[in-house]
């Protein structure tokens, strides 16, 4: 079982690095692109026998003190 | 005056801020490894900077966990002056001692160069020896110095005087142009409400020694050192 997350910049907080792979992306002549957001990607492997819904629950936890920080970033999480 | 620099893995700014305490201002200074889980008889603790924990995740991310944060986090809730630079802003925003976050420079480049920076509030244990109207020419070195906090976070800063350092131009002007990363209000470094836990991007102890180029940075410690002779002269009272 894995714990995915993905973190991404809140739209409040300006992302220099999303703006300039937009730009990149449109420099090359890939059309269409109306917002690039930058964010990170962390997998967690669980252990063999671990309850899921507990592993949500401790995850949801950490994502909120920790993995990712509320000010600043948004998260999703998922376990599979 | 006896002061605590942390140290972190990655601190690389920990040996600066001794130097600029012990040799120029002549205070008693010692370094705090950050395993230690007492900040000793400190009087006041340095958060300095660097790279602490390589950035890892993101700035000052990990360094909030170490052992030393939970004295530090008694000592500042027991009204103790802490003054955190850089990396150490970062940590203590991280550790929510102070109010909002610092983001990637807007431009996305390392900027590393000297700015002058403003006081709007010189009613601060940081601040009080600053000259009204005087702006300090300090170094800043960083990638990550963007400082964003929401509206409402923005707005209690200024109705409380809490930002207490500006990016300006030479002539003291808040603009666009003497902002190095995108800071909103051009907000260079704030304080608590409380006005004990302050934070700062630029590098006042790069900046304390005439021989450098600027002796201004020398004006925050001294702020600090005023203002903890003021309160031990008043508990003697």
């Amino acid at each position: 079982m894995k714990a995915k997350i993905i973190i991404t910049p809140k739209k409040a907080v300006v992302d220099p690095q999303g703006k300039t792979v937009q730009g990149a992306l449109e420099h090359m002549g890939y059309t269409g692109v109306a917002a690039v957001h930058v964010g990170k990607y962390i997998e967690i492997d669980l252990a063999p026998g671990t309850d899921q819904a507990a592993a949500q629950k401790a995850i949801d936890d950490a994502c909120h003190k920790f993995l990712s920080n509320p000010i600043i970033e948004d998260y999703r999480l998922e376990i599979e | 005056m006896n002061f605590a620099v942390l140290q972190f893995p990655g601190s690389n700014c920990d040996q600066d801020a001794v130097h600029v305490l012990r040799n120029v201002l002549g205070q008693s200074a010692r370094l705090v490894w950050h395993k230690e889980s007492s900040l000793g008889d400190a009087d006041a603790v340095i958060v300095p900077g660097g790279f602490s924990y390589g950035d890892y995740l993101r700035t000052g991310a990990i360094a909030r966990f170490s052992p030393v944060m939970q004295a530090l986090r008694q000592f500042a809730d027991n009204g103790g002056l802490v003054l955190g630079i850089c990396n150490g802003f970062q940590i203590l925003c991280e550790a929510h001692l102070l109010p909002g976050a610092l983001v990637r420079n807007k431009s996305l480049q390392f900027r590393c160069e000297n700015v002058f920076l403003k006081s709007p509030s010189t009613n601060s244990p940081f601040t009080n020896k600053i000259p009204a109207g005087k702006l300090l020419r300090v170094p800043i070195a960083h990638g990550e110095g963007s400082y964003f906090a929401d509206a409402e976070t923005l707005a209690q800063l200024q109705s409380n005087q809490q930002v207490l350092w500006q990016y300006a131009d030479a002539g003291g002007a808040l603009i666009e142009g003497a902002n190095p990363n995108g800071s909103q209000l051009n907000i260079a470094g704030v304080c608590n409400a409380k006005r004990n836990v302050a934070g700062l991007m630029p590098h006042p102890e790069r900046a304390s020694e005439p021989l450098l180029g600027s002796a201004d940075g020398q004006l925050i410690f001294e702020s600090m050192m005023s203002w903890l002779e003021t309160r031990e002269k008043s508990k003697a009272a």
